[in-house]
């Protein structure tokens, strides 16, 4: 007779959750607890804790996608526990992902005919798609020095001081040295004729931006794809071009057509672009695409027995989900050519509402482009009361989180927020932030100016005041924050916007 | 028709909006012929009793949108009143090349992308992996609500961010590192080990290189020690990061690295020693231990410092539960790091990793990227950077459900159904078991005569009954062995497993009856000729068929499907070694 185990057991699951011991003891942080705890009490607590973090939907941070159909909801959860790299048990599964390479590829103008197959590969995101991107250059790079008798322990790449930071990760984590060009005030994005001038004998490749992460900006390609090609001439050298379309790639094929940044240039080798931003899938999706079989080295390839025939596969990742390549499949069959063009209009006409809303208000510089990718990048025009960053602290106490940070070395003394405009990010949300906008900017205008508070700050302690201390602890925390803020920031693309 | 009030105004206009796009005066005008139609009832909503009501106001503001925008919507408003399979959507065939120009309607494109996942395999069924295909109801739940979730936004999503970091404390609690009882330990979850392993070999990589730009050594030819069964992604990591693997061979009856032959090949550019805890072929775990040892005489001799990596991906959880007296983890001081992949018996669904480090000498600092996580500083050290959250929240979720206790009893339950399967199989008296009984629950057995059929060709007739059990010859040295693997999930049942023997039995049946192999070479040799120019299984065996028109039907029937499986069988070898992609 077991009784005594028995009896606790039973009195457990006749309780309720909240009237269970699990919410009062509290939770193991550094090790596994002995017991179990059954399986309510573990999503409850779990699920309540989770309550804390941000609301998806309102962060504005992110371009990664935070809304999908019901219906793709249903078929991610239905293929959740399909393993991507099992192919062949899941034949399906790899053709989808063969589809949507093929689709992306002619979406970007690959030269390959109607019936052949494009080289690509699904990623978990642009990170792994830049990396494996950049192996392939430098690779081939590293081939042809060889075979010319060159040394080839010293590979540069060119980029401009705007690239995210996994350029930065993956020429540290793959030796090669990063050369970026800088920028100035007021023009936030990569020179192409600096970048060109950059360029040597040891340059694996240049990498142009479509949509740059701090104000959205298209990179001109086609400038730089000229200028390239003159210099290639002129030196013998073969330097190529790798456009990261991780956000504007799904943009400017919708609404700028005529914009020729794709595979109609013929330098460019490879474009990667990320499905969980504009491709509309939720987070862990990426692509990346080259120009021909010829563009990527051969000895990177692995080879994987596919339903009796030869898959090659090329990626970082091995065993992960395949519900993002279904929902990208399914993304692109459901909306079509027209769907995408009406939602990048849709967005697009969001952001004027939004900039223009702001414009009014009188208080900002709007430092994004018009034509680019959807988002709004501005600053205050006089900063000298209150910050950027006080602005965004405050805008999260009506649940809106729009990050404020500062640009790279050399136009580091601008400090933007920036408001990224998603499909989910509706019109009437768009007027109510401009709302809450301007709630907090009289909010801040009542406030005492910075350098005051820090002299009241230090007479009124000295009075030492219950409340006032109170209010003098919460600034000089908002302080500390700030600092930090500046301080982490300062130390270059750590900010991690994405 | 009845008097209208404000509220159903409001529903009509809603419906109104749903079904038209554009201004607000369309809309209006819509309300207004709807109500005139007098199609318009007090209460049309859908409840069961009245949805034959509502699907005709349905169909009616269908018909006044298209009378009313005719060009724009007609197509589409046909559409919405038929059923998906008999609108135009399951007649055409879909894009495969180039993304369509027009939309269809959601329920279309559900049903069409849902169709066809049907044929792939059931991921249930599929006994060739270790990754989960089973989570609680609860635990789906979360995962749903947490899809829409960026990992890398440590500053808005703060809550994941640290159950990702008490993950982390509490897996390298249960290797036992070094750690205080309320420190944090170095460590950091991945989409996957290989993923892990990238990173651990990368921290290996630096600090030697590191130590030897010190000592003013050349530092371009690093190398990597491991036994010749580990996992392609090794492979992976030696050639994306330029480190020669340095492989121990196999021989036949020992599946695993080899510590006394690994030590010897040990030099002083060697970044690592990696043992596997877990052999991905036989499940076996290597002997960490021994290893440890030797390799510390050897350092104590030289004055190398050679550290030790476990990758326990798919052992890093049993071990502990199941033999926690045996050592192979930081108790070890030469383990400087291990990865263990949560989505195989960490219990979570295909998608997350982690790496653990002893402590933080042993992860360079100039990998380490910092992020700003509310105003403090969160390192990072990932290849990936966008990613779902919801599996570190699932695997917090079974950590925290499950505890000490419930890992043991699942991981016990494992074990005593691949003790099942096992005996089962031996007493068929046609298999040798090639697996251990220490090791990860999984059950690896061979043929003993592979004279009249092979392992590949039961491989093959599982199938049919639905079982997906993969069938892979043992890596260089050993590459004459083919076995049969079956992995024991936690899902795999008593049930199952006792029906999967009876299946097995059923298939052996059945080769038997069969006329062996050698009858068929003939048709076969024919068939890889042409396949070599066609690479197209199905097509060859159709042309096969129209040659010999004249032949015995049934006799036919059966050479063609030999042929495919001869066909098939080539190609398993020629793509043989680590590419069959075990995982």
């Amino acid at each position: 007779m077991a009784l005594s185990k028995r009896t606790s057991q039973m009195d457990e699951s006749i309780n309720s959750t909240f009237a269970s011991r699990y919410v009062q003891t509290s939770l193991p942080k550094f090790k596994m607890s002995e017991n179990s705890i059954p399986k309510e009490a573990a999503y409850q607590i779990i699920n309540d804790e989770l309550m804390l973090d941000g609301n998806p939907r309102l962060n504005l941070a992110s371009f990664v996608t935070t809304w999908m159909e019901p219906e793709c909801d249903k078929l991610i959860m239905a293929s959740i526990n399909k393993n991507y790299v099992d192919m062949d048990e899941y034949p399906v599964t790899t053709e989808l992902q063969n589809r949507c390479v093929n689709m992306i590829a002619h979406l970007f103008n690959a030269p390959f005919g109607d019936g052949e197959t494009a080289v690509g590969v699904g990623t978990v995101g642009s990170s792994e798609a830049i990396m494996l991107a950049g192996l392939a250059f430098k690779r081939k790079w590293q081939n042809k020095m060889k075979a010319a008798g060159k040394p080839y322990d010293k590979p540069n790449i060119v980029t401009g001081a705007n690239v995210q930071v996994c350029w930065e990760k993956f020429a540290r984590y793959f030796e090669v040295e990063l050369k970026e060009v800088k920028l100035r005030d007021g023009y936030y994005v990569m020179d192409p004729e600096k970048a060109v001038e950059m360029v040597d004998e040891n340059t694996i490749c240049v990498a142009a931006i479509l949509g740059s992460t701090l104000n959205g900006e298209f990179e001109d390609v086609k400038r730089l794809n000229d200028l390239l090609t003159e210099k290639n001439k002129t030196t013998g050298w073969d330097t190529h071009i790798h456009v990261d379309a991780a956000s504007g790639g799904f943009i400017a094929p919708f609404l700028y057509p005529e914009l020729e940044w794709d595979f109609r240039l013929p330098l460019v080798k490879s474009i990667n672009v990320s499905g969980h931003k504009y491709g509309l899938v939720y987070a862990g999706i990426g692509w990346v695409i080259w120009r021909s079989k010829d563009d990527l080295p051969d000895e990177l390839i692995f080879h994987i027995n596919y339903l009796g025939t030869d898959q090659p596969t090329f990626t970082l990742n091995f065993s992960k989900g395949s519900s993002q390549v279904i929902a990208q499949y399914y993304q692109f069959i459901r909306l079509g050519h027209e769907g995408y063009k009406n939602i990048m209009e849709n967005c697009q006409g969001n952001a004027t509402v939004l900039k223009e809303g702001l414009e009014k208000t009188g208080r900002f510089n709007i430092v994004s482009k018009d034509k680019g990718v959807p988002l709004v990048a501005f600053s205050l025009k006089d900063s000298s009361r209150h910050s950027e960053f006080e602005v965004s602290d405050l805008l999260r106490r009506f649940g809106w989180i729009v990050p404020a940070y500062t640009m790279p070395p050399d136009a580091q003394h601008v400090t933007v927020l920036r408001v990224v405009i998603r499909e989910d990010f509706s019109r009437t949300l768009a007027e109510r932030l401009v709302g809450d906008i301007e709630k907090v900017l009289h909010e801040l205008d009542n406030l005492p100016a910075r350098v005051r508070m820090k002299l009241a700050g230090s007479e009124e302690t000295a009075g030492s005041d219950d409340t006032v201390v109170n209010k003098i602890d919460i600034e000089e925390q908002r302080k500390i924050t700030t600092a930090w803020k500046k301080f982490v920031a300062d130390r270059k693309k750590t900010n991690g916007v994405c | 028709m009845a008097k209208s009030s404000a509220d159903d105004d409001d529903e009509l206009r809603r419906a109104c909006e749903a079904k038209i796009e554009g201004t607000k005066d369309k809309i209006l005008m819509s309300i207004r012929v709807a109500k005139s139609y007098g199609i318009y009832r007090k209460n049309w909503q859908i409840g069961s009793q009245l949805y034959g009501q509502a699907r005709v106001l349905h169909s009616s503001i269908q018909e006044i949108v298209t009378i009313m925008v005719v060009t724009t919507t007609i197509s589409d408003s046909d559409e919405r009143l038929h059923c998906t399979f008999a609108s135009r959507y399951a007649r055409t065939s879909l894009p495969r090349f180039k993304i369509p120009e027009g939309s269809m309607p959601k329920e279309a494109a559900y049903q069409i992308v849902n169709d066809e996942l049907m044929l792939d395999g059931n991921p249930r069924l599929n006994l060739a992996s270790f990754v989960t295909t089973w989570m609680e109801p609860e635990c789906d739940k979360l995962i749903m609500d947490s899809i829409n979730k960026n990992y890398v936004d440590m500053d808005e999503y703060p809550v994941t961010t640290e159950l990702q970091n008490r993950c982390v404390n509490m897996i390298a609690h249960l290797f036992h590192a070094p750690v205080g009882d309320d420190e944090t330990a170095i460590g950091v979850g991945t989409v996957g080990s290989s993923e892990a392993i990238m990173l651990a070999g990368l921290a290996f990589k630096r600090k030697w290189q590191a130590k030897r730009k010190a000592q003013g050594k050349p530092y371009d030819k690093p190398n990597i020690v491991t036994g010749a069964n580990v996992q392609v992604c090794w492979e992976k990591f030696a050639r994306y990061f330029e480190v020669e693997l340095k492989e121990v061979k196999l021989k036949e009856g020992y599946y695993i690295m080899d510590p006394a032959e690994a030590v010897d090949m040990v030099d002083e550019n060697t970044i690592c020693v990696a043992a596997i805890l877990g052999s991905t072929l036989t499940g076996e775990f290597e002997d960490v231990k021994l290893l440890n040892e030797l390799l510390t005489e050897k350092n104590n001799k030289t004055g190398w410092d050679t550290p030790i990596h476990v990758d326990a991906a798919s052992g890093g959880f049993i071990a502990p539960f199941l033999f926690p007296e045996l050592e192979w983890d930081f108790r070890l001081p030469l383990v400087k790091s291990i990865n263990v992949s949560g989505h195989k018996y960490g219990l979570v669904y295909a998608g997350v990793g982690w790496v653990i480090w002893r402590n933080k000498d042993d992860l360079p600092e100039e990998l380490v990227f910092h992020i700003n996580y509310l105003g403090s500083d969160q390192p990072t050290f990932t290849l990936n950077f966008s990613k779902g959250s919801c599996q570190i929240i699932a695997q917090y979720y079974q950590f925290i459900r499950l505890g000490l206790e419930g890992y043991k009893s699942i991981m016990e339950n494992c074990m005593e159904n691949a003790r099942l399967l096992r005996e089962e199989m031996a007493k068929t008296g046609r298999f040798v078991i090639v697996s251990k009984d220490i090791g990860v629950p999984l059950v690896a057995f061979a043929l003993k005569d592979s004279s009249r059929f092979t392992v590949f060709q039961i491989s093959e007739s599982l199938r049919r009954f639905g079982w997906i059990v993969p069938a892979y010859t043992m890596p260089p040295d050993a590459e004459h062995i083919a076995v049969l693997r079956v992995v024991i999930r936690e899902d795999l049942s008593h049930s199952l497993a006792e029906r999967l023997v009876s299946d097995i039995q059923k298939v052996l049946k059945e080769l038997d009856e069969l006329p062996p192999r050698v009858s068929t070479k003939a048709a076969h040799v024919t068939a890889v000729n042409d396949e070599e120019s066609n690479k197209d299984a199905h097509v060859t065996a159709v042309t096969d068929e129209t040659h010999k028109v004249n032949a015995d039907r049934h006799h036919l029937k059966k050479s063609t499907v030999e042929t495919q499986k001869e066909i098939f069988n080539y190609w398993r070898r020629i793509s043989d070694k680590k590419t069959s992609g075990v995982c």
